[in-house]
């Protein structure tokens, strides 16, 4: 039978199914053929924070979404075009995404009575009217993978286990993904269970063979490579991205790099990642709780190493007095934030912008901090970079925003040279600093207003510094109250005078007066929401703030330049906060906080509503 | 293998051919304690001990939280680092943990170990980080003027407890010992050549050693040894503990009871053979945790010097070792290497 092929310029596939079904390594693997066949693409995990909701409820739903296209995108996607959908719960809780004529493949297989009944179905939708309105392929994905593991050593528990590699051969059929990473990687996966590896192998086959072979799919999909940039790719995700980051930096800093961390999501896999390189001299220091962690971390950037601590908005709230702490010792300190969904524990697998307020301001006393966000989940890399280039040479806690939206997501990474990475080592200071030999541990640089760091270790520097307020220069402590209004603005006139680039503005013909702001993960959806209207010839300009403190020294200049400025955030207006107070811009807001990113249709329409607006 | 340091708690701190003088760890700051204070004489003993060591001066630091007792680094002319409420163990954890060649040491009273950094204090212990913690137990808050502290006796009627404390106290001594300390120790502001044999030993040890230091509050909990310092009864009440001695005082003796329980009776009815010798380095607590559990009721008779000093690896040797092994395994780590780690492709 011979097949249509069909070609398009992008795809939008999402895998739903129980937090038990594999959707999340599903995903996984088809993104990694994704990749490997050259398209650009953007992924979106959702998944409980459950690890095993109660079998086929509502609650239980883990997603995967996936874009792909044969040109550069910058989300995930807003609506799937695809939906695979492992029983009735995950069609449920999913169809409303869905646009009119979108593809539904189901496993019929699950849509039982009882199955049905678990989620408030009274009639079976694929008996139905109800999904008329989608083009719908009813596969037996769980019998079709027992009967073709029939003759393997398997229970037939263990059979039906591999009915997502049988869905994810399916589509790698139905979107011509190369196939033989997949086997390599399964071989890999189950080497030491070479039944499971075969059985998994052989699933994943059987569902390639059923798209070529059954009717119920008469046409497979193209989407050629993407015209991305020279260079050498891989996926990666932000989490992870991060994490080389941190590495990356320690190796430009010349120091070692100690992580102290307690396990929280989404941030956990930081930790779990940087565990894996202890030859590049990276300490991980599990710690009995947040305090610890970031106490830990604050100890060792004592001693000379670059410490980090990683954590989520729970975390950042335990670690507030260790933080003043290290804004008055004047010592270099990360605060990596995977943003998650509050206030208490909220929704810790989902996303939000909602700790900008409290990284900034979250700590008793006059304490700042500088603030450094990412924008995509590969720029986490260059994000940790400099937020370690600002706590070495400004001898600070710095805070590093990230989010559960680029945690998890992924996107292709074109890798930096490693010569093209900046040098951001600065030396410690070894000799004295004051008149007769002695050391002023407070005695500041006349350009950076940084104090001298001096470990232990040093002969003739030993010095005590500590929480209690230090004379200028001598670092002794002291309830002087001249002594302290200066030190207070010292520390606050350190932090204003970090060099940060300017603001950027993106306006191809200069003449847009209205300009579109975003902060952190909302860059892709917001820049894809640009290309829209302008596509539909409406101007719009865009800018993107990657530091929060200080704010680029133009950031006032450019706010003014535009007759309106528009600020989507994920949260209920941090940032606009912020600038309305210190610029005086009446700054529109536009806010949602459902614990997942913007869509680019969305902000598509806010961004016409201002610009349509008087 | 892990090779055990037993000993050598400061084997890897570099030494100094310099003669020093307790007037080389004084630094230039006033002393700012309540005159007649316990403190002063434990900062003394400290200073005239650390000459002994002779360690590079430079790679000693002094740690502390919140409190008093805290404020001890100010007046050490070492590195120093006074830091905030209940953290001190967790901020020298890493200090100590990346930097074997430090001598580390933690300051610390019963509120900011006990109460606000417990957390902190147990899981020190448990890891066995190259540490000091000198815990010095006053039995009442100072700094906050007077409060009820978790080592207070029940009843104790203070500023914030009219009718008398109503929470049982911890024994300091079993805490740690609970929390599988493998040195811990109890001495006496009072008695400086006690102090110091202590702090010979803590220093020896490799790991985190614990040592509890009774000392007077004269402005808020006055007198609170005093049984322990009076020459009418003290040599009758003070048990001390040396590895591989008889357990006595001048008048009393230990001995293990048929049922394996230890209990103290008078010295003149038992033969020498039946009192209880001491094992500081058993592997098996349970005897120390019992010699812990005799003060009760209180100041009948207290066991004082090493309940235990076992050995056991030092968490900081073993984080070094582990990222020695990654580099045996896997050589050195190269950034290129490991950003192309991953699947990659290349385009153009």
């Amino acid at each position: 039978m011979t097949k249509q092929v069909q070609q398009l310029d992008r795809v939008i596939i999402r895998f739903a199914g129980d937090s038990g079904d594999g959707m999340q390594l599903t995903g996984d693997r088809f993104t990694a053929g994704t990749a490997e066949f050259g398209n650009d693409l953007s992924t979106l995990p959702n998944f409980p924070a459950e690890i095993r909701a109660p079998a086929g409820t509502l609650p239980g739903v883990s997603s995967f979404q996936l874009h792909f296209a044969d040109h550069d995108i910058l989300t995930p996607g807003d609506a799937p075009n695809v939906l695979v959908a492992m029983n009735p719960a995950a069609l449920k809780a999913n169809l409303g995404d869905l646009p009119r004529g979108a593809d539904i493949i189901v496993n019929t297989d699950e849509f039982t009575k009882r199955n049905l009944q678990k989620v408030g179905y009274e009639t079976n939708p694929l008996e139905d009217d109800s999904l008329a309105e989608w083009r719908v392929h009813a596969v037996p994905l769980t019998s079709l993978t027992v009967k073709a593991l029939e003759g393997f050593d398997l229970s037939k528990k263990d059979a039906e286990r591999s009915k997502n590699m049988f869905a994810l051969g399916l589509l790698s059929w139905l979107y011509h993904r190369p196939i033989e990473h997949t086997i390599t990687f399964l071989q890999q996966k189950f080497a030491k269970k070479p039944e499971i590896a075969k059985a998994n192998i052989a699933a994943f086959q059987a569902g390639w063979n059923y798209g070529e072979t059954t009717e119920s799919f008469s046409v497979s999909y193209e989407v050629k490579p993407a015209r991305l940039a020279p260079g050498v790719y891989r996926n990666i995700s932000g989490n992870q991205a991060l994490a080389y980051g941190l590495i990356a930096a320690s190796v430009q800093a010349k120091l070692p790099l100690f992580l102290g961390s307690y396990p929280i999501t989404p941030a956990s896999d930081i930790l779990h990642e940087l565990s894996k390189h202890k030859r590049f001299g990276v300490r991980t220091f599990q710690a009995e709780d947040e305090i610890a962690g970031v106490g830990a971390a604050l100890g060792a950037a004592f001693g000379g190493a670059l410490g980090v601590t990683t954590t989520s908005g729970p975390g950042v709230a335990l670690k507030a007095e260790t933080v003043g702490l290290g804004v008055t010792t004047e010592l270099p300190l990360i605060i990596v934030d995977v943003q998650r969904a509050g206030p208490s524990t909220g929704m810790p697998t989902k996303t939000e912008q909602t700790d900008l307020l409290m990284a900034m301001y979250g700590r008793n006393g006059e304490s700042p901090v500088p603030v450094v966000a990412p924008m995509s989940p590969s720029d986490c890399f260059d994000a940790a970079i400099e937020a370690a280039r600002i706590a070495v040479k400004y001898r600070t806690p710095v805070m590093l925003l990230s989010d559960g939206y680029l945690a998890n997501g992924s996107e292709p990474w074109r890798l930096p040279e490693i010569s093209e990475l900046p040098d951001i080592s600065q030396a410690f200071t070894t000799e004295p600093n004051g008149e007769d030999g002695a050391f002023l541990p407070f005695k500041r640089d006349d350009e950076t207003l940084a104090r001298p760091w001096a470990i232990p270790g040093t002969p003739g520097l030993e010095h005590r510094i500590g929480g209690i307020e230090k004379a200028d220069g001598t670092g002794n402590i002291s309830y002087d109250p001249n002594n302290h209004d200066l030190m207070v603005r010292l520390r606050a006139a350190k932090i204003a005078g970090i060099d940060v680039p300017d603001l950027e503005v993106d306006d191809p013909d200069g003449d847009a007066r209205v300009l579109v702001l975003g902060w952190g993960s909302t860059y892709g959806p917001i820049a894809a929401a640009v290309r829209r209207i302008r596509k539909s010839g409406g101007k719009v300009a865009q800018a993107h703030l990657r530091h929060l403190n200080p704010l680029p020294g133009n950031t006032g200049e450019v706010l003014k330049g535009y007759d309106k400025v528009l600020l989507p955030e994920i949260n209920l207006g941090q940032l606009a906060l912020l600038l309305r107070a210190r610029f005086l811009v009446d700054i529109i807001s536009y806010n949602r906080v459902r614990g997942l990113p913007f869509k680019a249709e969305e902000l598509a329409g806010v961004i016409q509503d201002v610009i349509d607006s008087d | 293998m892990t090779e055990l340091l037993n000993g050598k708690g400061l084997s890897l701190v570099p030494k100094t051919d310099a003669k020093q003088t307790l007037k080389d760890f004084k630094s230039d700051q006033e002393v700012r304690w309540c005159p007649g204070c316990g403190d002063y004489a434990i900062l003394a003993a400290v200073q005239s001990f650390l000459p002994e060591l002779g360690l590079r001066r430079e790679n000693i630091v002094f740690v502390s939280g919140i409190g008093c007792s805290s404020r001890f680094p100010y007046y050490l002319d070492t590195y120093g680092f006074h830091s905030i409420h209940g953290r001190a163990p967790a901020i020298a954890t890493g200090l100590a943990a990346s930097r074997p060649d430090l001598s580390v040491w933690v300051i610390t009273g019963d509120g900011d170990a006990l109460s606000i950094g417990g957390n902190h204090l147990i899981h020190a212990l448990r890891r066995n980080v190259n540490l000091n913690i000198l815990l010095f137990n006053n039995r009442i808050y100072g700094l906050t003027k007077g409060q009820y502290s978790p080592t207070s006796e029940v009843g104790k009627i203070t500023k914030s407890t009219p009718m008398g404390s109503l929470d049982k106290p911890f024994n300091p001594i079993s805490l740690a010992l609970g929390a599988e300390a493998s040195f811990v120790a109890r001495t006496i502001d009072s008695d400086r050549k006690h102090l110091q044999s202590v702090l010979r030993e803590a220093t020896a040890h490799r790991g985190t050693s614990l040592v509890e230091i009774y000392q007077n509050c004269n402005i808020f909990n006055d007198n609170a040894f005093e049984p322990l310092k009076d020459p009418e009864v003290r040599d009758d009440i003070t048990l001390r503990l040396e590895h591989g001695q008889p357990i006595v005082s001048a008048s009393k003796a230990v001995v293990r009871g048929d049922d394996g329980r230890i209990s103290v009776v008078p010295r003149a009815d038992v033969a020498a053979e039946r009192i209880l010798v001491h094992d500081a380095h058993s592997p098996d607590p349970s005897v120390a945790f019992a010699l812990s559990r005799l003060d009760e009721p209180a100041f009948e008779h207290v066991p004082i010097g090493i309940f235990r000093q076992v050995d056991r690896p030092a968490y900081d040797v073993l984080m070094a070792e582990q990222l020695e092994e990654a580099v045996a395994q896997q050589g050195p780590g190269d950034l290129s290497e490991l950003l192309m780690g991953g699947d990659t492709w290349r385009i153009g």
